[in-house]
């Protein structure tokens, strides 16, 4: 009852919605009006809205008009992969103890971690660069993928953390009462029942990862086979002759991965990213 | 119950040792995170904070003292610079909120189709950030961009027009795109506290004929307060911090009309190569950053007692 809105309320809901995702999605139809467009239509002037000859051409040729294009993807999907897996083995154990145990320091050192997200590699891009060059990663996918991990520590363990403490301590505890160690709980009780946290958290990794390439990217390394998609691209900009349409189609393809993973999980990776939002 | 206080009382013996494994096996856990971010993260910041008292460069460093800071402080450039980071930055916080929690209480209006309204809000989060300025590169463009195209096609301007290419519509153009990036989480986190609040309160209202304005003022508002201001300063420290955006639409320019504090930073040090200078940007960084989330950390303190969190 108090939720019924009368009409001219309801019309006007949806037309405020449809300004304000407009707004959201303005350059992704723009993107994509551009990638069907023929590259010779895209210059015309004065400028057209409505081509008629639209065609998805420009998703062939842009494999040939950027031969690394695939490697490119790849190159971020094994990145972000690889973030995500390393992430994961430091963040479940450090989550696990702020979830559960007591111990000295226990919310300076969360605080620390939490100070972490405070920074963007950029303020620290000098001195890291000097590290990587010590350890010898400069110019490979561990330039990329050693700096991600450290930057989505921190995220990982806020969101597990919460996740974990939902589950109910009897069960651990039922556990120690038959005798199992510490370790033996966490992997045979803990982590089972986690497994949808896991799933989430490490979605939510995978996307931060994906997104997160382009500065250490551009920065720690030359090699363009190794250049994950964003920054490949970039590079492909300052090009002579750009073929728009078709950067257009490469950058909607390379997205295409994180998109899906998204809207296969969003209910849960949205509730999961947001659960801080809410009182309990 | 007299028989479980009993059975914890039988045991006193064995707390105190089981405290201290729990210690040491919570830092053992803690540890492989802690030192990885510790070599990453840490000890470069040490390092930025000594590289800032020299003239680092290709070529090898010599201790300077404070002479990068001292340079800094009479650089009225820099002075300019830290303005325009902190005017940027309002602007771009000020309407991500305001977009947000309108955006917010649109996805909250129970109408058919909400849960799609509310997938399609998130694309610009989930994406790559310099994915989307691609896109946003070819929007501001004069020649074949929609902005510029459907504006003269309405007879609003008469030739194209470059958004990208003057100081004040480039400064503009870029506070649009970071909203833009910024606007889907702000919202996210909007809806999610307004859904969490108690329906009751809204009912009682309703009950006594407040308006849905008057509900909206007094009871949506004061309720997800604490929410706003985490997103007020989370945002702030995100928009501080932004470098793609700024980077691909203009790379500071034209003429130094969107150069951010990190902008600044990241032309010192890895385009110039000027690594002692770019350090002591850096550390100024740093300190701008430790006084927000310092601030940050009091309000939500005092918030945390006032709304009685628990």
């Amino acid at each position: 009852m108090m939720d019924r809105y009368p009409l001219w309320l309801t019309a006007f809901i949806y037309l405020c919605i449809l300004v304000f995702l407009t707004f959201v999605l303005l350059p992704f139809f723009e993107m994509f009006m551009a990638s069907l467009r023929p590259l010779e239509h895209l210059f015309r002037s004065p400028y057209q809205f409505w081509s008629d000859d639209f065609s998805f051409r420009a998703y062939v040729q842009m494999w040939d008009t950027v031969p690394l294009l695939g490697r490119y993807i790849l190159n971020s999907v094994y990145i972000a992969g690889m973030v995500t897996g390393i992430t994961m083995i430091f963040v479940i154990p450090a989550a696990y103890a702020y979830a559960r145990l007591e111990f000295p320091f226990k919310n300076l050192s969360l605080g620390i971690f939490l100070g972490v997200n405070m920074f963007t590699g950029a303020v620290l891009l000098i001195p890291l660069y000097r590290v990587l060059q010590t350890l010898g990663l400069l110019n490979t996918y561990w330039a990329m993928i050693v700096p991600g991990i450290a930057f989505l520590i921190p995220t990982g363990i806020w969101l597990l953390r919460s996740y974990l403490e939902k589950i109910p301590r009897e069960l651990e505890e039922a556990a120690f009462v038959d005798g199992a160690s510490r370790l033996y709980t966490l992997r045979r009780v803990v982590l089972p029942l986690a497994v949808p946290g896991l799933i989430v958290v490490g979605t939510a990794i995978f996307i931060g990862a994906y997104a997160q390439q382009f500065l250490f990217a551009i920065t720690f390394n030359q090699q363009r086979e190794l250049q994950p998609l964003p920054a490949g691209l970039f590079e492909f900009v300052g090009y002579q002759s750009v073929t728009w349409n078709e950067m257009m189609a490469a950058a909607l393809t390379g997205v295409l991965p994180v998109m899906l993973i998204f809207l296969f999980l969003q209910k849960y990776l949205v509730a999961g990213l947001t659960a801080g939002a809410v009182k309990e | 119950m007299a028989e479980l206080t009993a059975d914890i009382t039988a045991t006193p013996k064995k707390r105190p040792r089981l405290k201290v494994n729990e210690s040491v096996f919570a830092w053992l856990l803690i540890a492989p995170a802690m030192i990885f971010i510790g070599v990453i993260v840490a000890w470069p910041l040490v390092e930025t904070v000594r590289l800032s008292f020299t003239n680092a460069n290709l070529g090898g460093e010599e201790w300077v003292g404070l002479e990068n800071y001292r340079e800094l402080a009479d650089s009225r450039r820099f002075h300019q610079t830290i303005g325009r980071t902190f005017t940027w930055m309002f602007f771009s916080v000020c309407l991500k909120l305001v977009l947000g929690l309108i955006g917010a209480t649109l996805l909250n209006a129970k109408v058919p189709g909400k849960a799609l309204f509310r997938v399609l809000v998130m694309p610009p989060w989930v994406i790559p950030i310099a994915i989307g300025m691609i896109g946003w590169l070819w929007l501001y463009n004069g020649h074949f961009g929609i902005l510029s195209g459907t504006a003269m096609r309405l007879g609003i301007i008469d030739g194209p027009f470059e958004f990208l290419a003057y100081k004040n519509s480039a400064y503009w153009s870029t506070v649009v795109a970071d909203v833009w990036v910024g606007v889907p989480m702000v919202t996210l986190f909007f809806l999610a506290a307004m859904q969490g609040v108690p329906t009751d309160l809204y009912e009682a209202a309703y009950v006594d004929g407040a308006s849905r304005w008057y509900r909206f003022r007094r009871i949506t508002i004061p309720q997800i307060f604490p929410v706003i201001v985490s997103m007020m300063l989370l945002s702030a420290i995100f928009t501080f911090n932004s470098f793609e955006i700024i980077w691909i639409l203009t790379e500071g320019g034209p003429r130094s009309a969107t150069t951010t504090l990190i902008i600044d930073t990241y032309k010192t040090a890895i385009g110039n190569f000027k690594f002692g200078e770019g350090a002591a940007r850096a550390v100024v960084i740093v300190i701008l950053l430790s006084l927000f989330s310092l601030t940050y950390l009091f309000i939500l303190n005092r918030l945390n007692k006032r709304f009685g969190s628990k």
